[in-house]
């Protein structure tokens, strides 16, 4: 068993309510922080951890600190992005869920550090019961003192509020976010301005992860080096992967980064291997968004390495052969999942989430999608693949946000890595068309 | 001030000048081209995508390049920083892939649209585009939507550049339309058909760069390239009254607001200007209005050419004034 972080206490009976999370260790890192640290001192020992961002991007924490704007009257803002709602994605969401206290203390702690009097933790809409528990959750921490004017006597005041979204997946990236908590349409802004210089209420703002503030207290109490300590070259600490697919364990596990791939599929620690005894065809190591990797790559590196849980394994020879962490949603396939479908599938996601802002993205992912639902049901033409690519590219690194990325990598992925999947739907409309196709390779043939 | 490189012409700016003023200021050919931003509106731009271009240096301090294609609107210039824009293969193929994109769902009907001669579009599918289209799926289709007495919105053929939008939000005193839906469906759209009605409401025909919404009072009158632009200015309470007059003959057939070789309002007009005043009696004329010698619109030929050595000694001050300085 690796060492647990966030999930140390995760399923004692009432670690939701403030007296058993109390009695378990929590709040610790409040007290030491405001009684015993200068916010700058906060600041310094989540740069020492080398936390990096969980949300995805994988951004160092600390740095992202450092480059808040100080401005004198000006007020500040800690905004935790719980609008988690990429397809494979629950991690925050079951975090919150078990234990909103974690999320409060680091909210705390955080924002202590940042400077900031009044911060928010927006959610997506559709987590509706999570926000009653973490109001639940708030609520106590407003009657011990914990949050609210004079914190434990430090003379550190934080107000602290929970804010649904609508819905929207573009709403979890991070200006378009601030913009719906503005009350405004969910469009991300252009940047510069950064929300460190420019965000919430045009004031200097942070945005992070549930996970990344979550992990604050613990690197408060024990150190950031005790924290870098943890994982493997700067990928350090802990991180939450909510695996799904094929597996005979699917769900939220906390690793050490460092763990290599092949150990986490196929442990029983972890996730017990492939269902059904069948061998494994592909794995979107983060997300949707990332690109998936076959059998053979998401094992060894382009070296012929043991493929790790890091970011810079996971991404190791750039998006030929490497993908990325990305927020850890780890989606399993076996041989009898068909690419070519599920590719469709995400590109429907993205095509419909775009918040058609800006023309590559608005055009573009309708574009993909229309061309791999073609393909899926048996109209496509040879031309199409290159075209699929074409269009791939055209959106990619062209948009004002990454969501245009994040549609066009998979597709691209997928036909890298299994072209020959693509072009025998469109040689074999009706086998590949009929349920339960699937392309196996060499053989060519389909079980119906 | 600033040293900015674009295309190897030199410039010094001011800070805080983005790469699109800073590529104007030196103008022709380097000029990127720009569908949604609009200089007289704040927010504007950013969107459409078509100004992208690669900043090779991006300062003398920090001589990295930047790693992906910059939208030129919005990015402002530093010192040293050295932008390629009609030089650079990856912006020209970016910007190909953008104007197929855009012509996805803007139905070429140049023949008989009232933007013909006047669409940025158009003139951007003739310097970028490619003469396939590879989109074979169905396209998305409105009926047309009268928004009050005067405007009508196409809507299949926004290209959704927010233009119209922001003159709302900035110029009128209440904005009745806006984008509803997202993605591909993100149309504009009144709320429960409401109709946009008031001073300024005209302005939204002259900030839209394609023909998506058009002057009722306009509409299959004329073509644009048949017409005379004069300017023309009157006592008007409400707006500066600075106006262009489309002319044939007598008949004043439209009034739009001046604009600049970028097809950018210098000043916004008001509605009693635009609509109500279609009488030369009810206008001091100036003077022709200058247009391009490579636009479309002066094909009629009304304006004296640009002579180095004045063989028209009396030529009218009017007129004077309003030829090319070069």
């Amino acid at each position: 068993m690796g060492l647990k972080i966030l999930t140390e206490h995760i399923n004692v009976p009432g670690i939701e309510t403030l007296e058993v999370y109390r009695k378990h260790g929590g709040y610790k890192s409040v007290e030491k922080a405001l009684k015993t640290m200068s916010p700058a001192e906060v600041v310094e020992e989540v740069k020492t951890s080398g936390l990096r961002g969980r949300g995805g991007a994988g951004f160092p924490a600390g740095m992202k600190w450092s480059f808040l704007a100080k401005p004198e009257g000006i007020p500040r803002y800690l905004v935790c992005n719980a609008d988690e709602s990429e397809p494979g994605t629950f991690k925050d969401r079951w975090y919150m869920e078990k234990n909103p206290h974690g999320l409060i203390e680091g909210m705390i702690t955080s924002s202590y550090a940042l400077g900031a009097n009044t911060s928010y933790i927006y959610i997506r809409g559709e987590l509706m019961f999570i926000l009653r528990i973490l109001e639940k959750a708030i609520a106590e921490a407003y009657a011990a003192g914990l949050l609210g004017k004079n914190i434990l006597g430090s003379g550190y005041d934080l107000d602290l509020h929970v804010a649904p979204g609508g819905g929207a997946y573009i709403c979890g990236e991070e200006t378009a976010l601030l913009e719906s908590l503005e009350g405004k349409r969910g469009n991300p802004r252009n940047k510069p301005p950064f929300p460190a210089v420019k965000g919430l209420f045009q004031s200097p703002t942070v945005v992070n992860n549930v996970e990344t503030i979550s992990s604050v207290p613990w690197i408060v109490n024990n150190s950031g080096a005790e924290y870098a300590k943890i994982g493997i070259g700067r990928s350090t600490g802990t991180k939450l992967i909510s695996a799904s697919g094929n597996i005979n364990n699917p769900g939220v596990y906390e690793i050490e980064l460092g763990v290599p791939v092949e150990e986490f599929i196929y442990s029983d620690e972890y996730c017990g291997g492939i269902w059904k005894g069948r061998e494994l065809k592909a794995v979107v190591p983060g997300g949707s968004s990332v690109p998936i990797l076959p059998k053979n790559l998401i094992l060894k590196t382009a070296a012929g390495e043991n493929r790790l849980m890091s970011y810079e394994s996971l991404s190791d020879g750039g998006f030929v052969t490497g993908s990325m962490l990305g927020s850890g949603a780890f989606i399993v396939f076996d041989e009898e999942q068909c690419i070519v479908r599920n590719t469709w599938n995400y590109a429907r996601f993205y095509h419909h989430e775009s918040c058609g802002q800006c023309s590559p993205c608005r055009e573009g992912t309708g574009w993909m999608e229309k061309v791999l639902h073609r393909i899926e049901y048996g109209h496509g033409h040879q031309q199409d693949i290159d075209l699929l690519v074409s269009v791939a590219k055209q959106i990619e690194g062209n948009t004002i946000c990454p969501l245009g990325d994040a549609a066009a990598w998979p597709v691209a992925a997928a036909i890298r890595h299994f072209r020959e999947e693509f072009e025998w739907h469109i040689k074999h409309p009706k086998e590949a068309t009929a349920p339960g196709a699937v392309y196996r390779g060499q053989l060519d043939t389909v079980t119906a | 001030m600033a040293k900015v490189t674009i295309d190897g012409i030199e410039i010094e700016v001011e800070d805080g000048t983005t790469i699109l003023q800073a590529a104007r200021k030196i103008g022709g050919k380097i000029v990127p081209p720009a569908m949604c931003f609009y200089t007289p509106l704040k927010g504007s731009g950013g969107k459409c995508r078509v100004c992208l271009v690669k900043v090779t240096q991006g300062s003398s301090k920090d001589t990295r390049p930047m790693p992906k294609l910059v939208a030129s609107c919005i990015t402002q210039v530093q010192d040293g920083m050295v932008v390629e824009n009609t030089t650079n293969e990856e912006v020209l193929n970016a910007r190909k892939g953008i104007v197929e994109m855009l012509l996805i769902n803007h139905p070429l009907d140049c023949p008989i649209c009232d933007q013909a001669g006047e669409c940025k579009l158009q003139d951007l599918s003739y310097e970028h585009g490619v003469s396939a289209q590879r989109f074979e799926e169905e396209r998305r289709t409105f009926n047309k939507v009268d928004l009050g007495p005067y405007i009508q919105l196409h809507m299949t053929r926004c290209i959704l550049c927010y233009r119209c939008v922001h003159v709302a939000d900035q110029i009128t005193p209440e904005r009745v339309h806006g984008v509803l839906g997202r993605g591909d469906a993100a149309e504009i759209g009144t709320y429960i058909e409401n109709v946009i009605d008031n001073d300024f409401s005209g302005n939204v025909i002259d900030v839209c760069p394609v023909g998506a919404l058009t002057d009722k009072t306009w509409r299959f009158k004329n073509r644009v390239w048949f017409t005379k632009p004069l300017d023309a200015h009157r006592d008007c309470p409400t707006c500066s009254g600075k106006v262009t007059l489309w002319t044939r003959g007598e008949e004043v057939l439209r009034v739009t607001a001046r604009k600049d070789q970028y097809n950018e309002s210098l000043e916004f007009i008001c509605n009693t200007c635009r609509f109500d005043k279609k009488e030369t009696k009810d206008w001091t004329i100036e003077g022709p209005t200058h247009i391009n010698r490579n636009s479309v619109i002066s094909a009629n030929h009304y304006e004296l050419p640009v002579l180095n050595v004045p063989i028209v000694p009396n030529l009218p001050v009017s007129t004077k004034k309003n030829l090319p300085q070069e």
